[in-house]
């Protein structure tokens, strides 16, 4: 019997793949936030070949007969959760030579069978830009993935672009962690910081020059050199700056870095955005937040503030959310959120920043970020209120495939941890477990 | 004439306003207040809706539906959505370990040696600490606090109220443990001890047989000296007699412990020995009341076996233990329940890695379940957060299998329990002290305020939280 449905299985998955088309999929009957647009009653997602191909209600979207219905009971629907600055995955980047690294790549360094990964899916996390440290004034190359399932290879995670290239951006920071006086040539100071940060641009614009004048003549161009590489493509904006930087000084050193050289910046943390927050919206500078339960534990963080969310939406600045896994556990990610309207945010835009702000700041916005027609099937089946604490996260799914179901004890064991939630995770590959993206 | 009347309007006039700030000091700490909730969580007994709590001379004078109880007249009415009692936070290092996280803030561990119980909490203890107010504002009203987990036997933990001057004036228990921790955070490295698990325990007993000895002998000598003066008091002394071979095998300190003779008359004979015989060993001193089931040993375990090696010593030397985070406490439930000690489980949001790679945020309500008196804590925080709230850690277990009651309970009436407290603070009820916190919803959804706390019947914050 087993090996009948089996074959079974395997034929079915064969027409699938001969015809290029999956059976659509419908999740019905569920309350439906698509972040971008109103909520829903009653709503209706429907998934196709790992996209959204319409949201609406039963009066607005056609279900062709072939259409699998999965009746959610009045659950929530909402968009995955980006996380703009996660550490999952045990990577590293820049070691202790030297202050400045941007040719090192976090690609090089991810464990992506390691349990925070399955954490962060337990916390209806679809998208994360993982992160090298803040240690260094540039740690390197980060990057953004999906966290599908069933990957091998850190390959299976990664956002391509048209051109194959795969999606990231590059770790700067200033402030204390930094600051490292009498270790090799790290600053020892925050205008030391700033001037070696400075240099590095100004070389690399340099760089970019000779670059152009070679033109198509190969001879003239300069030696390969991995740090101006990478450091060419963050002045071009195609390699998005997430700038650790807490004190408002020290925001204002960066707002001043980013005018100079005309990157696409995106703050990180931003403690003490409230203090600066029409600067920030002036600059235009998106911000991504990190709630954190008590003020301190470090002197650029002494006067953190809940309400660093609020001040910057009536600021007019774009605001997200952060993790900063494991500082704060991907597995309460919409906690933040909930934080956040505590302290006087709207509720439209926390989630907001839970999931489009975010998709913004990593420049995914045309494929993630909300429910809309034609975006990647990434979203997340709530049982209640996203900002209620005691909201659990049932369901996630990446491209129209389930990732995380509470009702599922090993998925279980992980969202709520016990014995053998820290280990890594087990490679099962299977072909149709999930693939038609409705129940098991 | 005309000149000497303004004089005296003037001086009058500044009597007046010396008479209304003394008025108003006065209506500050003697204040008669009543507290009105749609909700009251007394924790004695069922919530009431529509209730009333009248404070007077900073204790609850009354408690009740609105229906029974009359408010006096000259008492000002505060209204909030939900009230319960003031906060227990029954495990933390705040007003030692501060907000900044500098060196000279962070006086939660000596390190020059693993083995410190003289180190007392009350010593170090910043009434001023800025997280201490964090906690206030959140409804906390009481923290168990001291020394941290990280060294064998780190020093004394204190409780206090989380409002006032001197440390004088919040104290309410200078001494409340000796903290202990087994396992890998309490592992010293480069070649020092101790550097396993097995040498923990060896160096604990060690340390816990001292002073079964300084007890015997001090027990013996007061035998002597009874029968020297008063030869009919004999049979208090009996155990001593058994034991006058001083060989410290088992069954001897076994047979020995299990009949203290502190156990009877524990007070008197303190004082009696302190009086006779003035301190002359602080660690010597404060050991010897852990042997005599004065105070418990906190121990802080996280692995399955780090529990059952605290367990494993508090039966040999007949201490009481409280069990402190306790990440892998759902593997042992049935040896953690047999043995009656009550556990202050980790904060439910704590991280999972290393030695709590296994905790789980269901492991408060597992406890519970199984009869085991549990209480949360904000534990220790080496970095950002510097402390957690445990408000928020108990909500987070309500989502994770505790109902509201016993989540309440857990930084409540459960938390007193385990702080030898429960008689003044943990519930709302007549005379205990008036410890309230007030929410505008309820209390642990993350976008509830709390919106007032009461210490001692004085209202200590009004911020929106």
């Amino acid at each position: 019997m087993e090996k009948l449905l089996y074959l079974i299985g395997i034929s079915l998955f064969a027409v699938s793949l001969l015809s290029g088309q999956e059976r659509p999929t419908a999740f019905i009957n569920a309350k439906i936030i698509p972040v971008v647009g109103q909520p829903i009653e009653q709503g209706i997602l429907l998934v196709q070949n790992g996209r959204i191909t319409a949201v609406g209600n039963a009066r607005t979207v056609r279900l062709s007969s072939d259409v699998i219905s999965v009746d959610l009971n009045g659950k929530v629907i909402m968009p995955g959760l980006v996380d703009s600055h996660s550490h999952i995955g045990e990577g590293a980047g820049g070691d202790g030579s030297s202050p400045i690294q941007p040719d090192v790549r976090l690609l090089d360094s991810i464990n992506i069978r390691a349990s925070g990964i399955q954490r962060a899916q337990a916390g209806g996390i679809t998208t994360v830009n993982v992160m090298p440290g803040s240690g260094h004034l540039n740690s390197g190359q980060t990057l953004y993935l999906k966290l599908r399932d069933n990957a091998n290879t850190i390959d299976d995670l990664l956002i391509f672009d048209k051109n194959g290239n795969y999606a990231g951006g590059i770790k700067f920071a200033n402030g204390t962690n930094t600051l490292r006086s009498g270790s090799g040539n790290f600053p020892g100071t925050r205008a030391k910081s700033a001037a070696l940060v400075r240099e590095q641009f100004i070389k690399a614009q340099d760089y970019r020059e000779k670059t152009r004048r070679a033109g198509n003549d190969k001879s003239k161009l300069p030696p390969r050199d991995l740090a101006m590489e990478s450091l060419v493509e963050a002045l071009d904006g195609k390699r998005v700056v997430h700038f650790h930087t807490h004190r408002h000084d020290d925001i204002m050193t960066v707002l001043r870095l980013q005018k100079e050289f005309g990157f696409k910046v995106v703050l990180q943390h931003v403690s003490e955005a409230w203090k600066v927050a029409d600067e920030i919206a002036k600059a235009k500078a998106p911000a991504s937040v990190i709630l954190i339960d008590s003020p301190g534990g470090k002197l650029e963080s002494v006067d953190v503030s809940y309400t660093n969310g609020a001040a910057l939406e009536r600021a007019g600045a774009l605001v997200g959310f952060h993790t900063d896994d494991y500082i704060t556990d991907s597995r309460l990610f919409l906690r933040s959120a909930g934080l956040a309207v505590r302290a006087g945010m709207s509720r439209e835009k926390a989630l907001y920043g839970m999931t489009m702000a975010n998709a913004i700041m990593l420049d995914l916005q045309t494929r993630i970020g909300s429910l809309e027609t034609g975006k990647d099937a990434d979203f997340i089946v709530l049982s209640g209120d996203p900002l209620s604490v005691y909201t659990h996260v049932l369901q996630t799914y990446i491209e129209g495939k389930k990732v995380f179901d509470r009702t599922d004890p090993k998925d279980l064991l992980i969202a709520t941890g016990g014995y053998g939630a820290s280990s890594d995770r087990e490679i099962h590959i299977d072909c149709f477990d999930d693939d038609l993206g409705g129940q098991k | 004439m005309k000149k000497h009347s303004t004089f005296i309007i003037y001086h009058l006039s500044f009597f007046a306003l010396y008479l209304l700030i003394v008025q108003c000091s006065m209506i500050n700490v003697f204040a008669q207040i009543a507290v009105k909730g749609e909700t009251v969580w007394t924790m004695a007994g069922e919530a009431i809706q529509n209730g009333v709590v009248l404070v007077n001379n900073g204790k609850v004078e009354a408690v009740g539906a609105a229906s029974q109880i009359k408010i006096p007249n000259n008492y000002r009415v505060i209204n909030a959505k939900v009230v319960t009692p003031g906060l227990i936070d029954a495990h933390s290092v705040v007003g030692l370990a501060g907000y900044l996280n500098q060196p000279h803030d962070q006086m939660q561990i000596e390190s020059s040696s693993p083995m410190q119980p003289e180190l007392r909490a009350i010593d170090s203890y910043n009434t001023e600490e800025k997280l201490v107010e964090w906690v206030r504002q959140f409804g906390v009203t009481t923290i168990h606090t001291g020394h941290g987990p990280g060294a064998l036997i780190s020093g004394q933990t204190m409780i206090a109220k989380t409002f006032g001057k001197t440390v004088e004036a919040v104290t309410l228990v200078p001494v409340a443990m000796i903290a202990a921790t087994l396992g890998d955070s309490a592992i010293a490295g480069g070649g020092r001890s101790p550097g396993t698990r097995a040498k923990q325990a060896a160096m604990l007993r060690a340390e816990l047989l001292k002073a079964f000895e300084a007890v015997r002998k001090t027990d013996s000598q007061k035998t002597n000296r009874n029968n020297q003066t008063n030869a009919t008091n004999r049979t208090s002394g009996n155990n001593q007699a058994n034991n006058n071979d001083n060989s410290p095998n088992m069954k001897n300190l076994n047979s020995s412990l299990k009949n203290p003779p502190t156990q009877n008359n524990q007070n008197t004979d303190n004082q009696n020995s302190s009086a006779a015989q003035p301190s002359t060993d602080l660690r010597s001193d404060v050991m010897q009341r852990v042997l005599r089931r004065e105070i418990p040993l906190l121990v802080t375990a996280h692995r399955a076996q780090d529990i059952m090696t605290a367990l494993r010593i508090a039966k040999e030397f007949n201490i009481r233990i409280v069990l402190d985070g306790a990440s892998e406490a759902f593997l042992v439930i049935d040896e953690i329940k047999a043995s009656g000690f009550p556990v202050i489980i980790h904060p439910t949001m704590y991280r999972a890695g290393g030695e709590t790679e296994s905790l789980s945020m269901e492991t408060a309500s597992k406890l519970k379940a199984a009869g085991i008196t549990v209480a949360l804590q904000s534990g220790f925080e080496g970095y950002v957060p510097k402390t957690r709230v445990v408000l928020f850690e108990a909500g987070i277990a309500a989502a994770n299998g505790l109902s509201m009651r016993d989540a309440l309970a857990t930084i409540t009436i459960d938390a007193a329990k385990i702080l030898g407290l429960e008689k003044r603070i943990g519930s709302i009820e007549q005379g205990k002290d008036a410890d309230l916190a007030m929410y505008d919803g309820d209390p642990f959804e993350y976008t509830t305020h709390c919106t007032g706390t009461m210490i001692n019947g004085q209202i200590v914050s009004e911020v929106v939280r």
